[in-house]
């Protein structure tokens, strides 16, 4: 046997790659983009009565993706229309027989999965990462999962003789755009309603691929119509007289409106708004998951989340440990082109959000908040923003109130859990909250306490069609997800 | 000339694969107009035993499982079913004497019944679970759990329907379960175990005996690895004595009805729960 000679060998510095960066895209050619789209109304594709179109864009690269119809007055009705025709057949076949087209919806979504991922990622801006294995899974599970409702629910305890209520106008925001339809259309074809959506408008193409999945399944005309458009095309689905139902999510301001607007008309509405969730880390937290929890809290989909960790409350003890070990952990996110499989975050979604984002982060530095971001090239052109924290954030900051909607996180100390208590309810939302300790003892009296529909303990932004989700306060009232979700659109019982 | 067609041989159906009984016996399937059909293998207590051995195996990959993927997998067997439509319509309609447009139906009740079961693997701990207001700082919640092995008898006149009514429930939760199909009418349920064994549904999960009721039932009714047994299939039986052997480790019993009920009746969900335990949980709330 030979002797091999022992080589000298250096330990490497596992934090700084000795080779360059290698991007990994996923390729585009699996979607086609047609350059005009119209509206699809009972099952067809027809043009805005006025001809008015608008630009849909990649926010990555500024490129223009299609042009969309503009969804007027007239065409709302005529949308309207198609669903109330549809209402009255659809509501009356058997539960197992809607269930069924619910279940075709669902495996197509599986079997169109990439696809769909790949067009999301262009349209809305958001990593591929999250689109293929977040946003997609959840999509198909919540068809799958109100599939099985559809013939069982008598079973779900919301009055003896559940009805459907009609038709639905469903309004839903661009920072998930496939996934809020999910949450919209399956609950409200599950229980018999038929259903006038209007996705976002920098975000519209999913929403208009998923109509060609409606085709694909057979699912009978009329009973999903997808009406494209602007804050306009929304306030005539909500002013609409022959709507029974509004189901919007958005902003808070857009909310309020909305209930005024019902207010009188008997329409049932149900409102999934803004947020300003506390994520609080004790310092008996696991200190490594916090920060990975911190880190998916507020930068998941670059911050564009209503129940996104945006104030992070950590106790003084840990409080430098925490923000040390954070910053380290935003220096190796990879911020760049969506679709490449290794970005971590990507583009904002529209010039007008980022901003937004700009001047909320200006007002923090004004009024005397520590700003931190990692060294990070911005891309030249699409629209970006790094990963920001804010340190010595005082509770009177814009910052600590506001919604910011976007990859910025607000760090405020506390000492005693009643203190974190006082200063997580201290907003006029009440989406989510997030504790973090080792003790469940203290994550069940912080759960009784935080005002807010969704907790998460030793986890964060975690999402399941099973799970109920929604707001108290100003973030909106009514529950998406599990059975209670089913409340949105039954008729008997006071929901 | 006519061709001479290629007849199956019917088999059991344990840990996955599709083994003559090690008895090596068989017994004669007559159609329902009396004609020989084929010769289906009887099952021995030793066979009853290694499909006990396979279900028990198969439990905690099931059990663990998550409800979705369940949900996905029943589904599946929906899917598979549907897909071979012609041939179950044929094998009912031979097995149950019925003409090919109510054997297509009752194919349709089969296939239905597995995707409505499909939908409550991940709703039934909603419906039936709770979290409990107890008088204390406690967090208190019980959640239905999968009894474990259970050994059940499929109904004698609905071979396919009857067959599927029966088993779906108990694999919602997640248990695993021996099978004894319909003695005189097993043929239909075969075929049907090859559409489990290419639905995802993991080795082991159905097994599936054919053979003497009376001769397998007090082996599976005794049974100490077996921790439930459903009678429903055993309608105007005397009983009593498979229910005293199910009492030496204290199974979890499903009486026969007095007569075979109609299996195209909407489903009762409560039969989920007859085949799961219910855990409770307390946990202190407080700094």
């Amino acid at each position: 046997m030979t002797d091999t000679p022992v080589r000298n060998t250096r330990v490497p510095d596992m934090a700084t790659p000795l080779w360059e960066y290698a991007p990994a895209p996923e390729s585009r050619d699996i979607v086609t983009i047609d350059s005009s789209y119209g509206l699809f109304i009972g099952g067809e594709w027809v043009e805005p009565s006025d001809g008015t179109m608008f630009k849909t864009v990649n926010p990555a690269t500024e490129e223009v993706l299609a042009e969309v119809a503009q969804a007027g007055r007239a065409d709302v009705d005529r949308a309207v229309g198609a669903a109330r025709k549809a209402f009255g057949r659809w509501a009356k076949l058997p539960g197992a027989e809607r269930g069924k087209y619910l279940y075709r919806i669902a495996r197509i979504i599986q079997e169109r999965a990439r696809e769909l991922a790949v067009l999301e990622s262009i349209d809305n801006g958001k990593p591929i990462k999250e689109t293929r294995d977040i946003d997609l899974p959840l999509v198909a599970a919540h068809f799958f999962y109100y599939a099985g409702w559809a013939d069982k629910l008598a079973w779900a305890g919301l009055g003896p003789d559940p009805r459907p209520l009609g038709v639905a106008g469903q309004i839903i925001p661009w920072n998930f755009p496939l996934l809020m339809l999910a949450w919209k259309v399956a609950p409200a074809l599950a229980c018999g309603n038929t259903v006038v959506l209007k996705p976002a408008e920098t975000t519209p193409l999913t929403a208009l691929l998923f109509a060609e999945i409606c085709r694909q399944a057979d699912l009978p005309p009329g009973v999903v119509n997808i009406v494209t458009g602007a804050g306009e095309t929304g306030r005539h689905l909500v002013e609409h007289d022959g709507v029974d139902k509004i189901a919007f999510t958005g902003s808070t301001e857009v909310g309020k409106q909305i209930q005024r607007t019902v207010a009188g008309t008997g329409k049932r509405v149900t409102l999934e708004l803004g947020g300003k969730a506390a994520n609080v880390i004790f310092d008996d937290a696991p200190i490594d998951q916090a920060v990975e929890g911190i880190v998916n809290g507020i930068f998941f989909n670059q911050g564009h989340v209503c129940c996104a960790g945006s104030r992070l409350l950590v106790q003084e003890s840990v409080h430098d440990a925490v923000i040390d070990k954070l910053k380290r952990r935003l220096g190796t996110l990879r911020l760049g082109d969506p679709l490449d499989k290794n970005t971590d975050i990507g583009a904002i979604n529209s010039s007008v959000q980022l901003d937004r984002i700009t001047e909320l982060v200006s007002a923090g530095e004004q009024e005397g908040a520590q700003r931190w971001q990692p060294e990070c090239d911005l891309p030249e052109r699409g629209y970006w923003f790094p990963p920001t924290v804010f340190t010595g954030v005082a509770q009177s900051h814009r910052i600590a109130r506001e919604e910011i909607f976007g990859p910025v996180v607000s760090v405020l100390p506390f000492r005693t859990p009643a203190e974190a208590i006082e200063k997580a309810n201290n907003t006029p939302y009440g989406l989510s909250a997030g504790v973090w300790t080792e003790k469940g003892s203290r994550i069940l009296w912080m759960a009784q306490r935080l005002r807010a529909g969704v907790v998460w303990a030793n986890t964060f932004n975690k999402f399941d069609p099973a799970s109920p989700f929604g707001g108290y306060k100003e973030s909106g009232f009514g529950r998406e997800g599990g059975r209670h979700g089913l409340g949105a659109y039954l008729a008997g019982g006071v929901h | 000339m006519a061709r001479v067609d290629v007849r199956k041989t019917y088999k059991l159906y344990i840990g996955g694969k599709f083994p003559r009984s090690e008895s090596g016996r068989s017994y004669e399937i007559r159609a329902a107009d009396g004609g020989f059909v084929a010769n289906a293998a009887r099952a021995s207590r030793k066979d009853a035993r290694d499909a006990v051995v396979a279900a028990r195996k198969a439990f905690a990959g099931w059990s663990s499982a998550t409800a979705y993927n369940r949900g996905q997998i029943l589904y599946r067997i929906a899917e598979m079913i549907e897909g071979r439509r012609d041939q179950f319509v044929a094998e009912v309609a031979a097995a149950e004497g019925l003409s090919t447009r109510k054997a297509a139906a009752v194919v349709e009740a089969a296939v239905d019944r597995w995707v409505w079961y499909a939908g409550w693997t991940d709703k039934f701990a909603q419906v039936f679970g709770a979290s409990n207001p107890v008088a204390g700082p406690y967090f208190n919640f019980s959640v239905p759990e999968p009894t474990g092995v259970v050994a059940a008898f499929a109904p004698q006149s609905s071979s396919l329907l009857g067959f599927v009514s029966v088993v779906a429930p108990i694999l919602t939760s997640g248990n695993t379960v021996v099978v004894v199909a319909s003695e005189q009418r097993p043929l239909p349920v075969i075929s049907l175990t090859e559409a489990l064994a290419t639905s995802d549904v993991p080795a082991g999960v159905v097994n599936v005996l054919t053979g003497h009721v009376d001769e397998l039932a007090p082996h599976l009714a005794g049974h100490m690895d077996v921790n439930a047994v459903d009678l429903t299939g055993l309608a105007e039986r005397d009983t009593v004595e498979l229910e005293q052997r199910a009492a030496e480790n204290v199974k979890r019993v499903v009486r026969p009805p007095s007569r075979e009920p109609d299996w195209n009746a909407t489903p009762d969900p409560t039969r989920i729960m007859a085949f799961t335990e219910t855990k409770t949980v307390w946990h202190p709330m407080g700094l």
